[in-house]
C-alpha cells in the first residue's frame, strides 16, 4: 500500500526543548513558514525526563517576556551544597571553591517536561502543527542522497508484523529541511551520523544513564530552592557519576543519580547503585517519612565538543542532544539544546530565503555562546577517566584557574560499549534488598512510570543476532542487560535447564541505554507504535 | 440517522493514581489525561455505522473544563462530524451530566445516544441509565455487539450469566463495552481536518441546570497494600493453603 504524502517547509522530529525552540523561532522569523513537529510520546512532555536546574539564557532570547507569559519557571535556586560522600561520613565542599560553571545561584529548579508542554502551547498558538503520538520511524532520501523527510510508524501491526483490523499505514512527510531533535541517542540520528559520516575525526561519543525519582517529603526537611549535588559513595573511584537533589515547589524533591556508561564491571547495576545511594544518612534523613511518587530513567550524552558530530547534511540538521550539545561539567543540556535549535531556525530561514547552504549552521553555531561554553567545558569529562580524585584535581585547575582555556584538548578513547571487562575478571556486587520505604525493586518502580506498549505489536528492541545473548554475552559478561536496563526489560530465564533471553518490551521506558551499552552493539532500539512508552508527569 | 456520542476526559488508565494527602480526592495535576476507554468504543461504533451508510451525522459531546476539548477533538479526528463542549467547573455528578445531556438531546434531536458503560475515574456506571430514565427512552447497556435494523437495534449485552441479546426501539441510549470493537487510530491528515471541524462551546449555566453535587464525598483512601505472595512447592500445598489459610475453597 502506498503511503500518503504531506509537504511542509520544515519537519521537526522530537518535541523536546531543542525541537520546540526550532519550531518557535522559525515562526517568529518567518510567520508564513509551514512547520510540523512529530513527537513519539502520547503528549508533549510525557517522554521528557531531566533534573532540572535550568539556565534561562536561551529562554530569555526566545521569549524575553517569559515571566508574563507564565512559563513554568518559578523556583529560583536559593542555596547550594556539594557533598563528598564516604560510606559513613561526608565532607561538605565549600561552594565558593566550585568551578564557576557549577554554581547555580542565577538558575531555576523546573520540570523540563512541563516547560516543554508550555513551549508546545506557545508554538501551537503561532501556528506550528504538533503531532504527539507519531514517532518518525524512517528517513526518506531523495535520489541525490539528500534527506527528503521522514515517514511515521505504521500503526496496528501484530507481533509478527502482520496487519490487524486497526492497521493504519504510516505517512510520508516531505520537507525542504528536516530537523532531527530526538534527544540523546536518537534512533534516526544514529542512522544519519553513520550514513553521512558526521562523526568523522571525532572522539567516540560518551553517555551516562540518569535516574530520577520525585519524592514528596516532610515539610521540616524541605527547603524550596536548595540544590545539592554529591560525588563519591557508593561508586568506586573508577566509576564516573554522582547525584542531584533539587528542592522544588509543593514539598517535592527531584532526586537523581547519573552514572557514566563507560563503567567497567558487568556486575554493576546502575539502578541498584542509585537505590543504595539513598540509604546514605545524608540523603535518608531528607527523604525519610516522605513518599516516592515518580520514577524514570534516561540516557544523557556526555561527549562534549570532542565528540560533537557535524550537525548539518544535505536536507537536514541534527540538533540538541541528538547531536550532543550537553555541557557536562554543568550537567546542563536544556539551554544549549534550545539555543542549538534556535540557530537551526535562523539557518533554515537563510537557506529558504536566500538559498544559503545548510553548512551555514556550523558557522552560526561556532559564533554562538553554546560553542564558547562547550569549548571551555571540553576537558572535564575525559579527565575523569583517570579516576575521581585526579579528575577533581584536574578540573579544579582547568575550570577554576584557567576557566577552561588550557591550550590542549583531551580525547575520549573508547565507546561505552567497549569498556566492560570480562565477568570472570571482575568482582561480583551484592546489593542490599529493597526495604520498600527508601529503596525499591524494578518492578514497583516501572509501575510509577506509567509505561505501556500495545500488547500485540512487533518487539521494538531488535537483536541483530538472536543467539548472541546466551551464546556469548552471558558467558563472557554475565549478560549485563539484566542490570543496565533500568526497568528490567531483559531477563535470562532457565526453562528445563535451557537458558533463554527474554525481552519484556512492553516495560521499556525509552531510555536508550541498551542501544548504547550492549558490548557487541547487538541491540537496536527502534520506535514502537505511537503513544507507547512512559507517561511522565512533571519529570 | 443522527448519533450523539458522549465522551469523558479521565486520568489515563496507565497512570498510577495517587490519593491527595488530605484525602479530599486524587491528584490530577501533572497527570496524563485521555478519553475514557469505552467512550472510544462508542465513537468507533458510531463511525462504523455511519460508514455503512446507516447514519448521517455524528456529534461528539463532552462536559467538563476547557481542556476537555482535546477529548472532543480526538473524537472528531476518528470520524465525528461536530463537537460540543459544555463547560463546567468542579465535580459534575452522573445526575447532572444526564440532565445536561437531556438538554442537548432536546436541542440536537439525535436518534441514538452512544456512551461508555462506565467511566474509569469514578466507576459509577449510572449516567446512561439515568439519561434513559429522564428522557423516558429505551436503553441497552454493556453492548458488545450492535446490529442496526429498520427501526430498532439488536444489541448483545455482556451480563454476568454470559451474553444477552435484546432488541430496542430507536430512539434509544446505548452504553458500550470494551469488547464492542477495536477503536481505530487517528491518522495525521484526519487530526488536521479535526482541527477545522466545528466545536460549539456552551456554558452549563446557560442551560439552566443545577450541577451542584448531591453527594458528599467523605474521604478518599488508597486500598490497603497487598501482602507479599508466597511460593508453594506443589499443587497439594496450594490446595491445602487455599482451603485452610485463605479459606477460599
Ligand atoms: C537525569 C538527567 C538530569 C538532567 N539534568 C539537567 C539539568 O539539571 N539541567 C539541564 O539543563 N539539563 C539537564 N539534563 C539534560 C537535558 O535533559 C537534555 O540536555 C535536554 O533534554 C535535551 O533536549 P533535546 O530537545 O535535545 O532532547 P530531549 O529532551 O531528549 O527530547 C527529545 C524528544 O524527541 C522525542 N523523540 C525521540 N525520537 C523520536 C522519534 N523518532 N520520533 C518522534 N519523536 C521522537 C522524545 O520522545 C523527546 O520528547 C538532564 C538529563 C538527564 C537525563
Ligand atoms: C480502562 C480499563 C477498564 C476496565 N474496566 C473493566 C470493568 O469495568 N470490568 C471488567 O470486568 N473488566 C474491566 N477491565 C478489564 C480488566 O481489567 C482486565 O480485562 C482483567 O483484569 C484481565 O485480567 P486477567 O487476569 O486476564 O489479566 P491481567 O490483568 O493481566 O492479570 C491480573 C493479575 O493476574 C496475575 N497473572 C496474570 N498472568 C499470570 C500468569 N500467567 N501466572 C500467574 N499470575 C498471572 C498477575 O498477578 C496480574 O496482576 C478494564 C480494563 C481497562 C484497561
Ligand atoms: S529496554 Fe533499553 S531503552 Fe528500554 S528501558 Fe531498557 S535499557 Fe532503556
Amino acid at each position: 500500500m502506498s503511503r500518503e504524502v504531506m509537504e511542509y517547509d520544515v519537519v521537526i522530529v522530537g518535541g523536546g526543548p531543542s525541537g520546540l525552540s526550532t519550531a518557535i523561532k522559525l515562526k517568529q522569523l518567518k510567520p508564513e513558514i509551514n512547520v510540523c513537529l512529530l513527537e513519539k510520546a502520547s503528549e508533549i512532555g510525557a517522554h521528557i525526563l531531566s533534573g532540572n536546574v535550568f539556565e534561562t539564557k536561551a529562554l530569555d532570547e526566545l521569549f524575553p517576556n517569559w515571566k508574563e507569559l507564565k512559563a513554568p519557571v518559578k523556583t529560583k535556586v536559593s542555596e547550594e551544597k556539594f557533598l563528598f560522600l564516604g560510606k559513613k561520613k561526608s565532607i561538605s565542599w565549600p561552594t565558593w571553591l566550585l568551578p564557576k560553571v557549577q554554581q547555580n545561584h542565577k538558575n531555576y529548579i523546573i520540570s523540563l517536561a512541563n516547560l516543554c508542554r508550555w513551549l508546545a502551547e506557545q508554538a501551537e498558538a503561532i501556528g506550528v502543527e504538533i503531532f504527539p503520538g507519531f514517532p518518525a520511524s524512517e528517513i526518506l532520501y531523495n535520489e541525490d542522497g539528500s534527506v527528503k523527510g521522514v515517514a511515521t510508524q505504521d500503526m496496528g501491526l501484530d507481533k509478527d508484523g502482520k496487519q490487524k483490523d486497526s492497521y493504519q499505514p504510516g505517512m510520508e512527510l516531505h520537507a525542504k529541511v528536516t530537523v532531527f531533535a530526538e534527544g540523546c541517542r536518537g534512533h534516526l540520528g544514529k542512522e544519519l551520523i553513520k550514513k553521512f559520516s558526521l562523526d568523522e575525526g571525532k572522539s567516540p561519543q560518551q553517555y551516562g544513564i540518569g535516574f530520577k525519582e520525585i519524592w514528596e517529603i516532610k515539610e521540616e526537611n524541605h527547603k524550596e530552592g536548595l540544590v545539592m549535588h554529591t560525588a563519591g559513595w557508593p561508586l568506586d573511584n573508577k566509576t564516573y557519576g554522582g547525584s542531584f537533589m533539587y528542592h522544588a515547589e509543593n514539598k517535592q524533591v527531584f532526586l537523581g543519580y547519573v552514572i557514566g556508561l563507560d563503567y567497567q564491571n558487568p556486575y554493576l547495576s546502575p539502578f541498584d547503585e542509585f537505590q543504595r545511594f539513598k540509604t546514605h544518612t545524608e540523603i535518608k534523613k531528607i527523604i525519610e517519612g516522605g513518599k516516592r511518587i515518580s520514577y524514570g530513567a534516561r540516557a544523557l550524552i556526555e561527549g562534549g565538543l570532542q565528540s560533537l558530530p557535524k550537525m548539518y547534511m544535505p536536507g537536514a540538521l541534527l540538533i540538541g542532544c541528538d547531536a550532543g550539545t550537553l555541557n557536562m561539567p554543568k550537567i546542563k543540556g536544556s539551554h544549549t539544546a534550545m539555543k542549538s535549535g534556535m540557530i537551526a531556525a535562523e539557518t533554515i530561514v537563510e537557506h529558504i530565503n536566500k538559498n544559503k547552504n545548510l553548512s551555514l549552521y556550523e558557522e552560526n553555531f561556532e559564533k554562538s555562546w553554546v560553542y564558547e561554553e562547550l569549548y571551555a567545558a571540553r576537558n572535564v569529562k575525559p579527565s575523569f577517566s583517570w579516576g575521581l580524585i585526579l579528575g577533581i584535581i584536574f578540573t579544579g585547575i582547568d575550570q577554576i584557574l584557567f576557566r577552561g582555556k588550557l591550550p590542549f584538548t583531551l580525547k575520549h578513547r573508547h565507546g561505552d560499549h567497549e569498556t566492560l571487562k570480562p565477568a570472570n575478571k571482575m568482582p561480583k556486587i551484592e546489593y542490599p534488598k529493597p526495604d520498600n520505604v527508601i529503596t525499591f525493586d524494578k518492578t514497583s518502580s516501572v509501575y510509577l512510570t506509567g509505561t505501556n506498549h500495545t500488547e500485540n505489536q512487533p518487539v521494538h528492541l531488535k537483536l541483530k543476532d538472536k543467539e548472541l545473548p546466551i551464546n556469548f554475552t552471558l558467558e563472557k559478561f554475565d549478560e549485563p542487560a539484566q542490570r543496565y536496563c533500568p526497568v528490567g526489560v531483559y531477563e535470562v530465564q532457565t526453562e528445563n535447564e535451557v537458558k533463554k533471553f527474554v525481552i519484556n518490551s512492553q516495560n521499556c521506558i525509552h531510555c536508550k541505554t541498551c542501544d548504547i551499552k550492549e558490548p557487541s552493539q547487538n541491540i537496536t532500539w527502534v520506535t514502537p507504535e505511537g503513544g507507547g512508552g512512559p507517561k511522565y508527569g512533571n519529570m | 440517522m443522527k448519533i450523539l456520542v458522549a465522551v469523558k476526559r479521565v486520568i489515563d488508565y496507565n497512570v498510577q493514581v495517587r490519593v491527595k494527602e488530605d484525602g479530599s480526592g486524587v491528584v490530577t495535576e501533572n497527570v496524563k489525561m485521555s478519553t475514557n476507554p469505552p467512550d472510544d468504543n462508542a465513537i468507533e461504533e458510531a463511525v462504523k455505522i455511519k460508514e455503512s451508510g446507516k447514519a448521517t451525522e455524528i456529534v461528539a459531546i463532552t462536559i467538563g473544563e476547557e481542556k476537555a476539548q482535546e477529548t472532543v477533538r480526538k473524537a472528531l479526528a476518528v470520524g465525528a462530524d461536530r463537537g460540543i463542549l459544555v463547560k463546567t467547573n468542579g465535580v459534575v455528578e452522573p445526575l447532572a451530566v444526564a440532565k445536561i445531556l437531556k438538554k442537548i438531546v432536546e436541542k440536537e434531536k439525535p436518534d441514538l445516544v452512544f456512551m461508555g458503560k462506565q467511566a474509569i475515574d469514578d466507576d459509577c456506571n449510572q449516567t446512561g441509565q439515568m439519561l434513559a430514565a429522564i428522557l423516558n427512552w429505551p436503553q441497552a447497556t454493556f453492548a458488545s455487539k450492535i446490529n442496526v435494523k429498520e427501526k430498532t437495534l439488536e444489541v448483545t449485552r455482556e451480563v454476568d450469566e454470559g451474553l444477552e441479546t435484546i432488541e430496542v426501539n430507536i430512539p434509544s441510549i446505548i452504553t458500550c463495552d470494551l469488547r464492542l470493537n477495536e477503536p481505530r487510530y487517528a491518522s495525521l491528515p484526519n487530526i488536521m481536518k479535526a482541527k477545522k471541524k466545528p466545536l460549539e462551546q456552551i456554558d452549563a449555566s446557560e442551560l439552566g441546570i443545577d450541577t451542584k453535587p448531591r453527594i458528599e464525598q467523605v474521604k478518599v483512601e488508597e486500598p490497603p497494600k497487598r501482602k507479599a505472595g508466597i511460593k508453594v512447592a506443589n499443587v497439594e500445598e496450594l490446595v491445602q493453603k487455599l482451603k485452610n489459610e485463605a479459606k477460599v475453597i
